[in-house]
């Protein structure tokens, strides 16, 4: 996805995202989980484990990475990809905190 | 600021060992290189004997290639040796005459082999066993020559005579000693050694005295002279009679050498700037020759160097396995007994198998197994942790498998499977994916087996059977680690047992507070410790530390079961398995308002509502108007219970008020693990209480109370724990039992792992012949639970972050649906 493609949404205010936390927003029928690390950097990637589709928002936060609650996967929430030596990815996508407000960027029309 | 300089003199598998463990912990620290006698990366040298005896091929045994050491920046000078260390200018002169200087260094020079100073000992055809080329000048010489003699019945003088057998040859082991391998053997099982390896055509000269080596006609080696004037016919000699630590140049450098380089338990030599690890070294007076206790040392050293400073190598146990295929043999600790020790042997001379185990104050301090060695690596186990055995005592010869005999905890013994058995059913990993992995990518620990092949990462009950593939794959270089000397996960060293003194001892009231206290070297942990410092602090601290909502697992956030569609189960308590019609009532309503898609029977006596929308759980909860059955979290479950006198009429005791009563003093509890009890009425014990953490049996005279049981992975029967006349009793030795273990166990350990490990003796001794203790026990229990919320009804206390429940609903313009 290059940059010109995204259409930024604003979605909620930082602090209604718990540090070290996660929260799901339907965007329609894509579950996307919004993640709030210890440092207050913001992620965003789609809620489904490459594993088996476990729900990601509901892992435990760490670092930049979730441990997926299902069988416990991490997955790098920059790049959406599982680390090693389990393999496969899920949609990770662009985010944004201006004046408090996050921004998801999803793909534009 | 430049990179540090690190010189390391020799390229074996303790020096690299530690420069692999460095990488891990300070990637960036040092400018690296290596020197290395030898023209070849990194090899696995324990496993030249099945080199030479065809079995795998050298380039099977590489650790680490050309590759590795290039994309780690790693210099390596192979076929260089070190002349001289110069500690003034620090740096080192290398065969070439180029200097290479130094901030710090690791000597990993190993050892050399013995050669017998006989006549003949310099001839043509006289070699050691030590590296890739003596393994090549042996396979040469079986193509060319019928007639090997092996001085020296050692373990690798054996693999050597075993070897060069298979390739041919006639071979004769020549030993001074009265029996084999008289170090790690005792009499009888050294017999039963030989045995066996003449029954593979290998010949033995035992106590015969090695008087000169005869040179032939050609110049070389054509046979061997005793003492006795008797001669074998030799074109190969192969002498293997022990290894010296290779120290000329660390001596010349002027370091304190005494049978070995002398370190610290820091691996450190007299000159703070050097470092040294592997066989070279000689530690509290002990030059260690398996790879295993090299392996440690190298932990500790990569530790230091990258000025971590709070690894110590305090010595090692050592076990001792041969391998030659088909001959079984396993030798660990102190075989030989002598004043104070116990013996347990069992001798079937004619099956080939001999087993004897040496116990000493209760323990298990060394033992010799021959033909049969599945439980080598328990036995070894059992004698590193120094656990008590009077409890196991009388099924301790027959192995981990007469400890319980259902499940498949590492008892169907791994050597027997078929490459293609499952060994991990959670992983779907087969025998062979492991064995070959641990060949190919030269695997030594249970962790580097679990991150490549997954095998024993779920759910963990076949770790005893990839111990025992580890432990027959690559033999003594497999030492099992015992959780108690295991860190915690990768973000420390620190084990279990440190983190929770750490924690008492300093008052750590919450999970930051300890990770920084304890120099965690990840910024907030991961998903494996941070839920165990979150226990370990409320657990310490009741009142006083502050729970981390954020460090537990999603079912104890959510407060209900996650399922594999991210919907949730719940469970609501119904005190002692007993309902009525308004709960029922309220129950059906909640299935039809929300759609509950299936409605189960538990074996815990409740009903399960499956498939529930996470946004729907606080209405599903007020809707039940029940309490939580905490079905989701490690804490107490159930209580199951029969009927009892009431009604039954067998009933001796009312036991499903005894269950209300226990599960009403216990519920809220949290614990290592989840916790399960049970009461039965009379014997018949209609509450299976045999399979509970605990369960109780009432009896005509009072009741029975049993512990550490396990009906799941493993089915482990409950132990007679005390016999108690009231119920007051019960509710006492119950909760006094399980808040010992609230304070004592290990996260994730259940009741019944946690009694392995201590001992039931001790339980019994703090909880059942201490009634001070056990009254000061029941009374932090009961402290710990005074006020503690339901979570399905007090969120605030009971720190329910109740946004979890909303999915986000955007409220900002431009907000939407991405196309």
């Amino acid at each position: 996805m290059s940059a010109g493609d995204v259409v930024w949404k604003e979605v909620c205010a930082l602090a209604d995202l718990p540090a070290l936390g996660a929260r799901q927003w339907h965007a329609g029928d894509t579950p996307i989980a919004i993640f709030r690390n210890a440092i207050d950097e913001v992620f965003a990637v789609l809620d489904r484990c490459p594993h088996k589709g476990g729900p990601l928002s509901q892992g435990i936060v760490f670092g930049d990475r979730v441990a997926c609650p299902l069988h416990n996967w991490s997955i790098n929430l920059r790049s959406g990809c599982a680390d090693a030596p389990d393999e496969g990815c899920t949609t990770a996508f662009p985010t944004r905190v201006i004046d408090g407000v996050v921004s998801v960027g999803v793909p534009g029309a | 600021m430049s990179k540090q300089k690190l010189v390391v003199i020799g390229n074996g598998m303790a020096g690299i060992r530690a420069v692999e463990e460095l990488l891990k912990l300070a990637p960036d620290k040092y400018e690296i290189t290596v020197f290395g006698s030898e023209p070849h990366p990194n090899y696995n040298r324990i496993l030249l004997s099945p080199v030479l005896a065809g079995e795998q091929t050298l380039q099977e045994i590489v650790l680490n290639d050309w590759d590795w050491y290039r994309d780690n920046g790693i210099t390596l000078n192979t076929g260089v040796t070190i002349a001289k260390i110069d500690r003034v200018k620090r740096n080192v002169i290398d065969s070439n005459g180029n200097a290479t200087p130094y901030d710090r260094m690791l000597i990993a020079t190993g050892s050399n082999p013995f050669i017998l100073p006989i006549e003949g000992a310099n001839l043509p055809g006289v070699i050691a066993y030590r590296d890739i080329a003596d393994t090549e000048t042996m396979i040469a010489a079986t193509q060319q020559y019928s007639n090997a003699v092996v001085i020296g019945g050692g373990l690798l003088g054996l693999e050597a005579a075993n070897g060069l057998k298979l390739r041919g040859m006639n071979v004769t082991v020549v030993h001074v000693m009265p029996w084999l391998m008289e170090r790690q053997l005792d009499r009888v099982a050294g017999g039963l050694l030989q045995q066996s390896l003449e029954a593979k055509g290998i010949q033995f000269a035992i106590g015969a005295q090695t008087q000169e080596l005869v040179r032939g006609e050609s110049g070389r080696v054509a046979a061997v002279r005793f003492k006795d004037g008797t001669s074998i016919a030799a074109e190969l000699v192969v002498m293997a009679v022990g290894i010296r630590p290779n120290t000329a140049l660390a001596e010349a450098a002027g370091l304190h050498c005494n049978r070995g380089l002398v370190v610290s338990d820091t691996m450190q030599t007299y000159d703070p700037k050097i470092y040294a690890v592997g066989e070279c070294v000689s530690h509290r007076g002990i030059a260690y020759g398996l790879v295993a206790p090299l392996f440690e040392q190298a932990k500790v050293v990569a530790n230091h160097l990258a000025e971590y400073g709070i690894g110590r190598y305090q010595g090692s146990v050592t076990s001792t396995k041969l391998k030659v295929t088909g001959v079984d043999l396993f030798s660990a600790g102190d075989f030989t007994g002598g004043e104070g020790c116990e013996e347990i042997t069992l001798s079937d001379p004619v099956g080939g198998v001999y087993k004897k185990l040496v116990i000493k104050n209760e323990k298990l301090i060394g033992g010799v197994l021959v033909g049969d060695t599945a439980d080598g690596a328990w036995y070894f186990k059992l004698l590193k942790e120094g656990r008590l055995i009077t409890d196991i005592r009388e099924h301790l010869m027959f192995g981990e498998s007469s400890l319980g005999d259902t499940g498949h905890q590492g008892q169907s013994s791994a050597a027997a499977m078929a490459d293609s058995a499952e060994v991990c059913g959670c992983n779907g990993v087969t025998k062979g994916t492991i064995v070959r992995a641990i060949k190919e990518r030269g695997l030594f620990t249970l962790d580097e087996v679990r991150k490549c092949t997954k095998a024993s990462g779920s759910c963990g009950s076949c770790t005893g059977l990839v111990e025992q593939l580890l432990a027959s794959t690559i033999g003594g270089a497999y030492s099992a680690e015992s959780k108690a000397d295991k860190p915690i996960c990768g973000c420390t060293d620190r084990t279990h047992a440190q983190v929770r003194q750490a924690i008492r001892d300093h008052k750590l009231l919450s999970v930051p507070a300890a990770q920084n206290f304890l120099e965690w070297r990840t910024p907030n942990g991961c998903a494996s410790c941070r839920p165990a410092i979150n226990y370990y602090c409320m657990s310490t601290w009741p009142k006083e530390a502050e729970d981390d909502p954020q460090s537990r697992y999603i079912n104890e956030r959510a407060h209900a079961n996650i399922q594999k569609d991210g919907t949730f189960s719940v469970i609501p308590r119904m005190w002692g398995g007993e309902t009525n019609a308004s709960e029922l009532r309220r129950i059906a309503d909640v299935v039809d308002k929300f759609k509950v898609p299936t409605v189960k029977v538990t074996g815990g006596q409740r009903i399960d509502l499956l498939g529930i929308k996470k946004e729907d759980l606080p209405a599903v909860w007020k809707d039940l108007d029940m309490p939580s059955g905490h079905a989701y979290a490690k804490a107490l479950r159930t209580v199951k219970t029969c009927v009892g006198s009431d009604w039954c009429r067998f009933g001796t005791q009312n036991s499903t008020q005894m269950g209300k009563d226990l599960e009403r003093a216990l519920w809220r509890m949290y614990a290592p693990a989840k916790v399960k009890l049970a009461v039965s009425g009379c014997p018949r014990n209609c509450a299976e209480s045999g399979i509970k953490d605990v369960g109780i049996i009432g009896v005509d005279s009072g009741w029975e109370l049993y512990v550490a049981g396990n009906g799941g992975i493993k089915t482990e029967v409950a132990e007679f724990f005390v016999k108690v006349k009231t119920a007051a009793e019960v509710l006492e030795y119950s909760g006094a039992f399980l808040q010992l273990y609230r304070e004592e166990g290990w996260y994730l350990e259940r009741t019944v792992h946690y009694v392995k490990r201590v001992g039931l003796d001790y339980a019994k001794k703090k909880v059942v012949e201490d009634a001070a203790n056990r009254k000061a026990l029941w009374e932090r229990l009961q402290f710990a639970l005074d006020g503690e919320p339901d979570p399905w009804k007090e969120f605030a206390k009971a720190k329910v972050d109740t946004r979890q429940f909303i999915p986000i609903i955007p409220i900002y313009p431009g907000a939407g649906v991405p196309a």
